[in-house]
């Protein structure tokens, strides 16, 4: 009956219409108006499938909600044996077919997707005005769009793999859109192949997974996932290999140095791919592995260790760059941290929701900083601004809401997601105390470091280029609306997952209404091990016990009376107050401690202000070492081997000229006497003996041809 | 005799080649141009007709013709296909077709004797995929070095004849050692069964001693290995690649070089399965060696063509691993990968030339911002280099991927030094890519130069089309192999399927001789050879025209 979920696997494709018409055709459109909308037509179509889709989604009742439409077989191959591991059989046909599931979790990443997309393509349409490759540049956003749906939409690793690769071509290509700039080539490039570095842990996943389970459809997979013990090697393996896919997609620590770089690209690339949505893809496969992850401490104990590495050290390089776009971009890093320490702490969920807020506040602030860009002739470092809320009252306004949302300040979005995963970061499954801390102070420093970024850039006196001021002026309305949308999404977007001390009153049964949490766990089947051990039975079963995780941990908040959770509330935003108090107190009310601060500090500003030397290290021990041995083995290919070679043909040639000699003197001395006579009687074929061995070779050639055909052809 | 579609599909260029030499006068360059790219297209098109009816569940040949050739020596003329041979067959018509358009302004001298030879070459190639006879497979190999000799020798850039020399006699090196290999095989055959044959099918059934196997292997593998060619035989590749023209680089990478890779799966693995199981470690070692060392010294390369040849190797190593890795996805990923590398490499070669017909200089340094300039051109280089990368829906993701897997099944470790090819792939490709094609337009000569026309485009999309289908698509591929593969995995690792349900089809058998035995009077022959010119009908049996 229902009429949208028949029709889900059209979300993805309907992107590729895009892509099809703009790029063949959109150099002969000449109309900025047609190519954009198109683009923006051809996503909003996605939405609006998608929203009806999860509409009826949820209609079902729990235990259905899982749709699984498959198109045709993609990579059929022969029979593979499994490893010893494998409980399930001993031999599986390899096989990825393509094939789309929507549940509970890929609805709320399409809805991310095409809703945020949405919002960025129409901005994008102001925010390109003029650009010479206006319809490359949607034709590039229209494809990532593509893979990033076939990433979420996808019923296995295989497809999960296509989008994950797919993705890191389009943020190749729109980082290094503006293909006259050297610095975004090198930036475009090294975010790929620091990402296949990545890849090839997630390559290396995927094969464990096949040769463990015999499968790599996510419900065959987490389901004979069930009959393994807690612990297990091959799936310690396997999420080991799946997080270094996602540390290198998610730009965490070893492999982060990528994404500051990205941000080479338009601002609106920045916001859909490099804030919203691709890098989250690397939170979306460990939340879709939840199942696996579940199994093995020592795996969630990485994840959450290298997400609150990073979630720190990042924080601590935002707190000194004057790039706008670098800000944000570290300050990404850091939130993507928060996202993957949720998930190792066993708050799947939690850090699904954080992707959720993170989408809206973040994406907000980068078309923000774009907006300011725009309005400043492309300025970005934020020593050249000031007052610039004169100019831009509604760009000013809802980035402040974005500042407070990331700071998070009460009753906005950033609020409700990072309270949650502090709150399990410390009571979780894998929770601890230090976790907490770590994300505490985070959160103290994030708002520190945006509100360095909000004062420097709308507070205090303008210390703008005068010739730029002149031009200052607000962004046309295609790029204020989606602001003011996100906007009110970053108020709002956190009452979908209220906290269990919070829930009082009308924010209660708002609770009832809407909680992105239980609505997820179906799809985080494995929340908790304890619970996998004891739905053993089905996947479907599964489900259930992930909600009793919850409600677990509603007790164990019960039992702390409630009260520490109220507690540990208190204490983070006591943090993030003081943090925007003292950006408030450096940067606007006594400016010159700025300076104070940097001159005691210089050492340690220097650190961070290089980012921790990482991009140098890598370059001495990675870059230019690979550089050293490809060069060597070419002097080795050259001069060894090839050496060799010409060797032997210098050897040959030589014997056969002493041979030449031999022959001429000695044994031609004798022949010579006969020859001569010979020589005359033979002119006639002498015309033959043209010396030349390609003539030779030649007539070698249509003889062997000739005696063919006439055996061919004469029977 | 009926002459069946395949021989006609496989003389029908080296026909034109006669034609074009014998009959066409030298002066009338535009006919000769023609009458090479109709000829070509027919010969395509012929081709593809072959996949009408054809049984891919079959691993029986089809299309065969057996007619004896050498009675003397029991050498026949045994032609045929599978769908290996098919695949390969319509890659090299394709590939041909293309080779031979992209060459129409390319070359400047000696037209005739020009088009001749690239069609010559293309009849030797389509033998040796066809042949199910040892010594016919033997006399195509050796037939096709020659025309490829004078290509690079004739046409090539500077240091043409070096290069031509060093492939001529490094192959010629490997084949000679090849050929102890069949007449020991022939031997040995003649020892087991009592009769003189070259008949591979029959070799097919041998059950020789590991040692005598372990031999003959080892005269084979040079033969392949060179052609590959596999590390450390490689190095006449670069020098054949740099200096050869488009044309004869685009079949070299696109065809010539799977023939080694077809040698091993159709006549090591089959005839020789126990000394091929011995050699698996040191071939998987060579192979990765060659993924790993090639990519990187393809990323130091200074030369545009050199840099493409390099990667070849990179990407021959996961061919070749592929194939040593004896299970059957594996071996699919290695054949899809032959293929898969035919079109993307091919395609590469082809933007080289492009550029190098526009330029004359393939150094790197020289170039940058051609995609300011000339749009097209990037576009589909971007698309051959991400196909060439590995980018999933893009054809080498199918074939590399495949052979991880199923190296991953053989060995951990194997797979975990083969996907660092993968990364090495783009960096390689994407700094190429960024330097010749991004950043700022430096000169006047490159701000000059034109995108490309339709005939060059013409020679690029078709390979980009395919690059694509064949990544979106590969199923059909995949399925035309599959019966095959199964048949020579379990000749070649006894017991691979028990348990597992699939039961594999038995290698192809010898099928009845396809006419009676050779007439012995000559008049008679003419007669024929009148008869079938004059299209009377003969009645005479023939598989291939039944179906």
């Amino acid at each position: 009956m229902p009429d949208f979920l028949d029709l889900f696997w059209l979300i993805p494709l309907v992107p590729l219409v895009g892509v099809t018409v703009n790029g063949l055709l959109g150099r002969r459109i000449k109309s900025e108006k047609v190519i954009a909308t198109i683009a923006c037509a051809t996503i909003l179509t996605s939405f609006i499938l998608s929203a009806g889709a999860v509409y009826e989604l949820a209609q079902l009742p729990v235990e259905e909600r899982h749709v699984e439409i498959v198109l045709y077989e993609w990579i059929p191959s022969g029979v593979a044996h499994l490893s010893d591991d494998a409980l399930y059989a001993e031999s599986a046909t390899f096989s990825i077919p393509f094939a789309f599931l929507l549940d509970p979790l890929s609805a709320v990443m399409i809805l991310v997707v095409t809703g945020v997309g949405s919002l960025i393509h129409i901005y994008a349409a102001g925010y390109m005005h003029g650009d010479k490759g206006y319809y490359r540049f949607f034709t590039y956003l229209n494809l990532f769009v593509f893979f990033m749906l076939i990433l979420v939409l996808g019923n296995s690793y295989g497809l999960m793999f296509i989008g994950w690769e797919g993705v890191g071509l389009c943020s190749y290509l729109l980082i290094g859109y503006y293909i006259g700039k050297r610095s975004a080539g090198d930036a475009g490039k090294k975010a790929f192949i620091v990402n296949r570095i990545g890849d090839l842990g997630f390559i290396l996943g995927i094969f464990t997974v096949f040769f463990t389970f015999g499968s790599l459809q996510y419900l065959e997979v987490f389901e004979r996932a069930q009959e393994f013990e807690v612990g297990a090697g091959a799936i310690t393996a396997a999420c080991l290999f799946f997080l270094i896919g996602a540390i290198g997609k998610s730009a965490q620590i070893p492999l982060f140095v990528w994404l500051p770089d990205a941000m080479e690209g338009p601002a609106p690339v920045s916001a859909l791919i490099h804030a919203a949505t691709m890098v989250t893809a690397g939170i979306y496969m460990i939340a879709r592995s939840s199942a696996l992850f579940t199994l093995s401490p020592i795996a969630m104990a990485a994840v959450a260790t290298v997400g609150a590495a990073t979630a720190l050290m990042a924080a601590t390089i935002a707190l000194v760059q004057n790039d706008i776009k670098r800000v944000l971009a570290y300050s990404t890093v850091s939130q993507l941290g928060y996202m993957v320490m949720a998930c190792g702490v066993g708050a799947f969920s939690v850090g699904v929701f954080h992707l959720v807020t993170h989408s809206f506040f973040k994406a907000l602030l980068f078309l923000g900083a774009g907006s300011v860009m725009h309005a400043l002739s492309d300025e970005l470092d934020m020593w050249k601004m000031g007052n610039v809320k004169k100019y831009m009252p509604t760009t000013h306004w809802t980035f402040l809401v974005g500042c407070l949302a990331i700071a998070g300040i009460p009753g906005l979005a950033g609020f409700f997601s990072k309270d949650e995963i502090l709150w399990y970061a410390w009571s979780g499954p894998h929770g601890h105390p230090i976790f907490w801390a770590v994300g505490t102070l985070v959160a103290g420093l994030t708002a520190f470091y945006m509100f360095r970024m909000y004062f420097l850039v709308f507070q205090g006196t303008s210390r703008m280029d005068p010739q730029v001021e002149e031009h200052a002026h607000e962004s046309p309305r295609a790029m204020t609306v989606p602001l003011m949308v996100l906007a009110v999404l970053s108020i709002f977007g956190g009452y979908i997952g209220i906290p269990g001390v919070l829930r009082v009153g009308p924010l209660a049964s708002l609770h009832e209404r809407f909680n992105l949490l239980e609505w997820l766990a179906p799809s985080l089947g494995g929340e908790s091990h304890a619970a996998v051990a004891a739905a053993r039975d089905s996947l479907l079963a599964s489900a259930q016990p992930a909600i009793g995780f919850l409600q677990e941990a509603e007790q164990v908040a019960e039992e702390a009376g409630h009260g520490l959770e109220l507690v540990l509330m208190l204490i983070s935003t006591i943090v993030a107050l003081a943090g925007v108090g003292f950006a408030y107190f450096i940067y606007v009310k006594m400016p010159r401690r700025a300076d104070v601060l940097y001159q005691r500090f210089q050492g340690a500003y220097r650190v961070l202000w290089n980012k921790y030397y990482v991009d140098e290290l890598y370059d001495a021990l990675f870059v230019n070492r690979t550089k050293d041995a490809g060069d060597a083995l070419w002097v080795i290919d050259d001069a060894l081997l090839d050496g060799l070679v010409n060797a032997t043909g210098n050897a040959t040639r030589r014997s056969a000229s002493a041979s030449v000699a031999f022959d001429d003197m000695v044994v031609d001395g004798a022949v010579n006497a006969v020859g001569d006579e010979l020589s005359r009687s033979s002119r006639i074929l002498r015309g033959w003996q043209t010396g030349y061995v390609q003539n030779y070779a030649l007539i070698i050639a249509l003889g062997i041809f000739v005696i063919i055909s006439a055996y061919l052809f004469l029977p | 005799m009926n002459v069946s579609l395949l021989t006609v599909v496989i003389f029908l260029p080296a026909l034109g080649a006669l034609g074009i030499a014998l009959l066409v006068p030298k002066t009338n360059e535009n006919a000769i141009k023609w009458i090479a790219n109709a000829i070509a297209l027919v010969d395509f098109a012929l081709s593809l007709t072959l996949l009408r009816g054809f049984d891919s569940a079959s691993t029986q040949l089809q299309h065969v013709t057996k007619v004896s050739w050498i009675p003397q020596l029991g050498v026949e003329y045994f032609i045929g296909i599978d769908g290996i041979s098919l695949l390969l067959v319509i890659l090299t018509t394709g590939l041909g077709f293309i080779a031979v358009l992209s060459s129409w302004t390319y070359i400047q001298k000696r037209n005739k004797e020009y088009y001749a030879t690239l069609l010559l070459l293309q009849t030797g190639i389509l033998g040796v995929f066809v042949s199910f006879d040892f010594f016919l497979f033997y006399v195509f190999w050796e037939v096709m070095l020659v025309p490829m000799y004078f290509l690079i020798g004739v046409w090539g850039s500077k240091n043409r004849l070096y290069a031509a020399i060093k492939f001529f006699l490094y192959t010629l090196f490997g084949s000679v050692l090849m050929l102890l290999g069949i007449i020991a095989l022939y031997l040995a055959n003649f020892a087991e069964t009592g009769v003189y044959t070259f008949n591979i099918l029959e070799f097919y059934r041998l059950t020789l001693s590991p040692d005598l196997q372990w031999w003959i292997f080892l005269a084979f593998f040079l033969g392949f290995a060179i052609k590959v060619p596999m590390f450390p035989f490689h190095t006449w590749l670069p020098d054949a690649h740099v200096q050869a023209p488009t044309a004869a680089s685009v079949i070299l990478a696109g065809v010539l070089l799977k023939m080694g890779a077809y040698g091993f799966l159709r006549l090591s693995l089959p005839i020789l399965p126990d000394a091929t199981r011995q050699f698996v470690p040191m071939i998987a070692v060579l192979s990765i060696i060659a993924i790993i060392y090639g990519g990187l010294v393809a990323l130091m390369q200074k030369d545009w063509k050199s840099l493409v040849a390099y990667s070849s190797v990179s990407h021959m190593g996961f061919i070749t691993l592929g194939i040593f890795m004896l299970n059957p996805i594996a071996l699919q990923g290695g054949i899809f990968q032959m293929l898969a590398h035919g079109v993307a490499t091919g395609g590469l070669f082809l933007i080289v030339g492009l550029i190098y017909e526009r330029m004359h200089t393939r150094e790197i340094a020289r170039f940058s911002g051609l995609a300011q300039v000339m749009p097209v051109y990037a576009t589909l280089f971007a698309i051959l280099a991400f196909a060439s990368l590995g980018m999933p829906t893009l054809n080498g993701f199918i074939g590399e991927f495949l052979v991880l897997v199923g190296t991953f099944q053989e060995s951990r470790q194997y797979a975990f030094f083969a996907v660092w090819g993968v990364v090495l792939a783009a960096a390689y490709l994407l700094w190429l890519f960024q330097r010749v094609m991004l950043g700022e337009v430096e000169d006047d000569e490159i701000a000059g130069l034109k995108d490309l026309n339709l005939r060059e485009a013409m020679t690029l999309i078709p390979l980009v089309v395919m690059a694509i289908f064949m990544g979106v698509y590969p199923k059909p591929f995949l399925e035309m192999i599959e019966q095959p593969v199964n048949a020579i995995i379990a000749r070649v690792r006894p017991g691979y399927f028990d348990g597992t349900g699939v039961t594999p089809p038995p290698l192809p058998s010898t099928p009845d001789a396809t006419t009676a035995a050779l007439p012995v009077d000559a008049n008679d022959q003419l007669e024929d050879l009148l008869q079938q010119q004059l299209g009377e009908p003969d009645n005479e049996t023939d598989e291939s025209s039944e179906k």
